[in-house]
């Protein structure tokens, strides 16, 4: 490792013992990736002193249970306790705990409810940013291109890469909070440009259009490619905000995408040339017809009962697009009784839809808003659900693996109509 | 009389520290959040090769990291509750797999000189001297 002077007096202690313990770790880390200096971020985005009722026990149980104890020995890995600064380069708060105005209807208990409190008090108190959402982007966090960032939650990595041209590996829990306290990451990796170009090529030769056909695609883009990086090549209506959110949250959940170029929309993408770079692509696949069913029918595996007594969407979190939209095809409907439907998104788009009135437009028809979490993160259903529906290709990835339930996946048309008659009446495209 | 031969692989440290034990071996990623318990060191991915088997004090030879960003927590969390493998030996580098490496706190070696997953089968007994970047493997008895 090549440290800087500022680097290195931070890992002689000189500068604290909590920038110390952070520096520690990030050179551990950075040893362990194989990777030669650090980066400066100004940009962080985590679950600093974030914890969930194991940690809590545990910590407890060992008589280490200070509001430093979490942050400490978990996130900075320290055998030792410290004194947790506040945040020195701008730091955020992705998805956690439980919507603070509606935690009893995902079933939390009054006991962790608080603890959640506890530890979002601590993180506000540490300068740190409560996002409590998934898409930072569009909650006030939108780097610009080239920008350094120490990001966690892989649809918001595979966003910011992609569709922004900032740049950031997928970091996790211990390396966003020693960032936090450092403003370094490892210089490895989607940082330097040379790993940026794309590696394998896929030719889409079938209409995408809904936010259902991004999804799949992006389902279909990250089996194939696993953690490599597609370059996509089509003609397509529509690539705004909400499709390329789920296209990206479906290939970081069916592989490990955390980059993607689509030629012509992606900011490093303007040709093929570019996308690729000096490289050659290392395949090619081709997304057809049978490729897009053979998707709709590998996400829809889970559904067998058209019965449907939940529909979840919001995963990754509603853009406030998507309220409306949600809003607009349930006017003058009510969801039905046999039925629940819950919407997940940030704390700041709820707040925005209150102010235009569509918090009441949704409430009325029987619609939840929810914020901070979503199902498959919370493990939260309604008492009784056995069939979801679900219009997001990474929930219907998760959702019925974590919880057992079956779940189908459709359009947002689909789901919102599943909810008002209780039925499933999705269509194979 | 018998001797038992041993394999000898050359690779790079990734955390340092001496380990060894049983191989429990897959060709497929491994998940992180959403895909394994941690406090039971159980694989709990619906279609993984390795759902409900446990990795506790193994000698996890795998291809890479997979998944969330949750990935270092999970394993971190394996380490606390004790479930964690002895050591890893992999061969795709993710900053996943690095940073979850580094918080559990075992033996880790990747870029070997042989494909571990051609030469590794779960139940073989493997020493990972990772300082040395050396692994030794004896296979199980057929």
């Amino acid at each position: 490792m090549n440290l800087t002077r500022q680097e290195q007096e931070m890992l002689d202690g000189r500068q604290g013992k909590a920038t110390q313990k952070a520096m520690e770790l990030l050179v551990r880390y950075a040893e362990a990736l194989g990777a030669e200096r650090f980066v400066d971020t100004r940009n962080v985005a985590g679950v600093p002193g974030s914890a969930n009722p194991f940690l809590q026990n545990y910590y407890k149980d060992k008589g280490a249970d200070g509001l430093d104890a979490i942050f400490s020995h978990f996130d900075l890995d320290s055998d030792e306790l410290i004194e947790v600064p506040p945040a020195l380069v701008p730091t955020f708060h992705l998805q956690g705990g439980a919507d603070p105005s509606a935690w009893q209807t995902i079933g939390v208990k009054v006991e962790v409810f608080r603890n959640y409190q506890e530890r979002e008090a601590f993180a506000a108190s540490h300068d740190v940013g409560i996002l409590k959402t998934c898409t930072p982007y569009l909650a006030g966090n939108v780097p610009a291109r080239g920008e350094h960032l120490a990001w966690m939650e892989s649809s918001a990595v595979i966003y910011a890469n992609s569709v922004l041209g900032a740049r950031t590996n997928t970091e996790g829990r211990e390396s966003t909070s020693a960032a936090m306290l450092t403003g370094k990451i490892p210089d490895w990796g989607l940082h330097q440009t040379e790993y940026r170009y794309g590696t394998h090529r896929i030719d889409v030769d079938v209409n995408v259009d809904s936010v259902m056909d991004w999804g799949m695609l992006g389902y279909y883009v990250g089996d194939v490619v696993q953690e490599r990086i597609p370059v996509v090549v089509g003609k397509y209506s529509q690539s705004e905000i909400v499709r390329l959110k789920h296209f990206g949250a479906a290939a970081s959940s069916s592989g490990g995408v955390e980059m993607y170029h689509i030629v012509g929309v992606t900011p490093e993408a303007d040709s093929l040339e570019m996308a690729f770079g000096p490289k050659k692509p290392l395949e090619t696949f081709r997304y057809g017809k049978d490729e897009q069913r053979r998707v709709y029918d590998r996400l829809n595996a889970n559904g067998s009962d058209p019965d449907v007594d939940f529909v979840m969407l919001g995963c990754p979190h509603a853009a406030i697009d998507q309220l409306r939209e949600a809003a607009r095809l349930l006017d003058g409907k009510k969801v039905s009784a046999n039925c629940a439907l819950w919407i997940f998104t940030s704390r700041a788009v709820k707040s925005q839809a209150q102010q235009e009135g569509l918090l009441s437009r949704l409430a009325s028809a029987g619609a939840v808003l929810l914020t901070d979490t979503c199902s498959a993160f919370a493990q939260a259903l309604p008492p009784g659900t056995k069939v979801a529906a679900l219009d997001s290709a990474k929930q219907v990835h998760y959702l019925p693996a974590i919880l057992g339930i079956q779940a189908w996946f459709g359009t947002t048309s689909d789901c919102i109509t599943a909810a008002i008659t209780g039925r499933w009446t999705g269509e194979r495209p | 009389m018998t001797v038992s031969t041993k394999i000898v692989l050359r690779g790079r440290k990734v955390c340092g520290g001496r380990a060894e034990g049983e191989a429990l071996v897959t060709r497929q990623t491994i998940p992180g959040w959403g895909g394994v318990n941690p406090v039971q060191g159980v694989i709990t991915e619906t279609q993984h090769e390795l759902r409900g088997v446990s990795f506790k004090d193994k000698i996890l030879v795998f291809r890479g990291a997979k998944g969330s960003s949750g990935w270092s927590a999970m394993y971190h969390t394996a380490r606390l509750a004790g479930t964690a493998p002895r050591a890893l030996i992999f061969n795709e580098m993710t900053t996943k797999v690095a940073l979850g490496a580094v918080v559990m706190r075992v033996p880790s070696i990747t870029d070997l000189d042989q494909d571990p997953l051609d030469v590794i089968e779960t139940g073989d007994w493997v020493t990972v001297d990772a300082d040395r970047g050396i692994v030794e493997v004896v296979k199980r008895a057929p």
